[in-house]
């Protein structure tokens, strides 16, 4: 009787603690909460309010129901946007991962200095932006750039860049080049966590380098590239700035992306509804894309068992 | 015995074939990645007419280290640069200190639904940032924060969600018998957070710092948005204004455009070994 009266006492306890650590939880990850009402997770809803209004900035909104949608669909830049945006995201997501991948394989490499390359790699991606854009405007110009010269030298005919409606958008995502650090920072790390043992047992039984590449490396990478693969997703579809400088959308909307026309309709022509309607668009493209890759992982991807 | 050195010669012929192409890639490499940055440096010294001479020259000649300070009175970007400073740090101080309390709730602390909510923080990860920005200018415009820096720092003191994720994965490794102790002698949930985790998550905050503030060093749009009146401009718009406006000579666009990667670079290259090692114990956890 006494033993259980212990018991429950002690349960009492322990759960009255238990409440006090998770009350200190909720008191921890406040200011997330409060950033997640206002700044993230509310204004997704106020956006889709708005793209459900005719709202232009200088007139009170009225409701408009799916007006917004209907007129997206009927224009036909809208269709040019869509396929700019998925031209960028997935020229600069197989660049991206595919690059980092091989350069974080090169500086996996044990060799004396590799320290210093390491960090000469990682160096161009902390000037991304209006300063890596402007510096790409000289980088790109047609007969007085060092890229037009190099072709010159070499003797393939050079595409003038920026100018060309069809290299404009190649150009654009050819930059992404001199920004694969972060990425390959991860791989890199990655590539240390993977046990030298199953280099050893696949030594012994005789697989060559390129063997070894595609049995032992690349599968126990594969959760890392997914994730890689989906921040990069994410990450393309809000390029802004390079296509500010360096092109302003032009030449012939050929490089007028998704994040640059909502920035256009929204605080240059005062759309703001409109503009909504798009970005949600945007958004139901964007949850599409990682989804189906994450679908798709199941096929690729290798989680090493994990502990619970 | 001549067929023994002869064979372990050959091992060593290997060895040294094999780490030559490798730096000899790493090194074409490397040559093809640090060359905008020479590239701009030396456009930067060159005189208008040098700019646009055929073939290009890398070493500029005449040097014109004049074109600085032309070029720094093109406007003012001394007060540019003190803008950027200004609110680069705040957002730096914004969320080292806002992520870390989050993540520490999220890594030491045990509470139902936790589970859910740090999905929650992954998944708002995901959200493009043109998403957000019409009702968040919207809201920031009839609070009357238009013109001023709060939009572009007060909203780093709610907690930036990979800041978060990356701060979870430090803590996660830190011994959680230094919590048990410490909760023993009746130390309290915020002293635990303040006198032991975070001492020990110096690394971590370094590079949480490094990040943020290059982020925000490097922002466009916000600024691009929030700000109208010149006094306001960051270092980026500003360069901007040089770039989109056409009226300055490119060695003057490119003088400031190397003054403003200067910073991330330094800073960067001061705390690189620290960071790069930061970066594998995230991913490792």
């Amino acid at each position: 009787m006494k033993e259980k009266e212990i018991k429950i006492f002690k349960q009492r306890k322990i759960s009255k603690l238990r409440k006090k650590e998770e009350i200190s939880f909720y008191l921890f990850i406040l200011p997330w909460i409060i950033g997640f009402f206002l700044f993230s997770g509310g204004p997704i809803f106020a956006t889709l309010g708005i793209s459900l209004t005719d709202w232009s900035l200088f007139a009170s909104p009225h409701w408009s129901g799916l007006s917004n949608y209907t007129r997206l669909f009927t224009d036909p830049l809208f269709y040019k946007v869509f396929v700019n945006t998925l031209y960028y995201v997935g020229g600069r997501v197989a660049l991206m991962v595919t690059i980092s991948l091989l350069a974080a394989i090169l500086l996996n490499q044990k060799l004396p200095g590799i320290t210093v390359f390491r960090v000469i790699y990682y160096l161009p991606a902390v000037i991304t932006g209006v300063a890596l854009s402007t510096i790409f405007v000289q980088l790109y110009r047609p007969i007085y750039g060092p890229f037009a010269y190099f072709f010159s030298k070499v003797g393939v005919p050079a595409p003038s860049w920026l100018i060309d409606e069809k290299w404009a958008m190649p150009a654009l995502i050819l930059m992404n080049f001199w920004i694969i650090g972060p990425n390959t920072v991860i791989f890199l790390a990655a590539l240390q966590g993977i046990p030298k043992t199953l280099y050893e047992a696949g030594q012994i039984d005789g697989a060559n380098f390129l063997q070894q590449f595609f049995h032992v490396t690349l599968p126990m990478l594969s959760s890392i590239t997914l994730l890689i693969t989906v921040i990069t997703t994410v990450e393309s579809f809000q390029v802004f700035a390079e296509p500010y400088i360096l092109t302003r959308g032009g030449p012939n909307y050929s490089t007028l992306v998704g994040a640059l026309y909502i920035y256009r309709n929204a605080f240059k022509y005062f759309n703001l509804a409109y503009a909504c309607a798009f970005a949600w668009i945007l958004l139901l493209i964007v949850m599409a894309f990682t989804g189906v890759q994450f679908l798709l992982s199941g096929h690729w991807a290798y989680y090493a068992a994990r502990r619970e | 015995m001549i067929n023994n050195s002869s064979q372990k010669l050959n091992i060593n012929w290997k060895k040294i074939i094999y780490r030559m192409l490798l730096y000899g890639i790493l090194g074409i490499g490397a040559i093809v990645l640090i060359f905008p940055i020479i590239w701009t440096g030396s456009l930067s010294l060159k005189t208008y007419s040098n700019v646009y001479r055929i073939p290009p020259r890398l070493i500029p000649n005449p040097v014109v280290w004049s074109n600085y300070p032309e070029a720094w009175n093109f406007f003012p970007y001394t007060r540019f640069l003190l803008n950027s400073l200004l609110v680069c740090s705040l957002c730096a101080l914004g969320d080292t200190l806002s992520s870390s309390v989050v993540a520490f709730g999220f890594a030491r602390l045990r509470s139902r639904g936790k589970n859910i909510l740090f999905a929650l923080v992954l998944l708002t990860m995901m959200i493009p940032y043109q998403l957000i920005i019409i009702p968040q200018f919207l809201v920031f415009k009839t609070i009357g924060w238009l013109n001023t820096f709060k939009p572009l720092w007060v909203i780093t003191f709610f907690g930036w969600p990979y800041f978060v994720f990356l701060f979870r994965q430090f803590f996660m490794s830190i011994p959680f018998e230094f919590d048990d102790a410490a909760r023993i002698d009746g130390c309290s949930l915020w002293r635990i957070y303040w006198n032991i985790i975070l001492p020990l998550s110096k690394p971590a905050l370094a590079t949480v710092a490094l990040f943020s503030f290059v982020a925000n060093w490097r922002n466009f749009l916000a600024p691009l948005i929030y700000l109208s009146s010149y006094k306001k401009y960051t270092i980026a718009l500003g360069l901007s204004l040089l770039n989109t406006r056409r009226i300055a000579e490119t060695p003057y666009i490119m003088a400031v455009a190397m003054i403003m990667i200067l910073p991330p670079i330094i800073i960067f290259t001061f705390v690189a070994r620290y960071f790069l090692r930061e970066i594998s114990l995230a991913v490792y956890k």
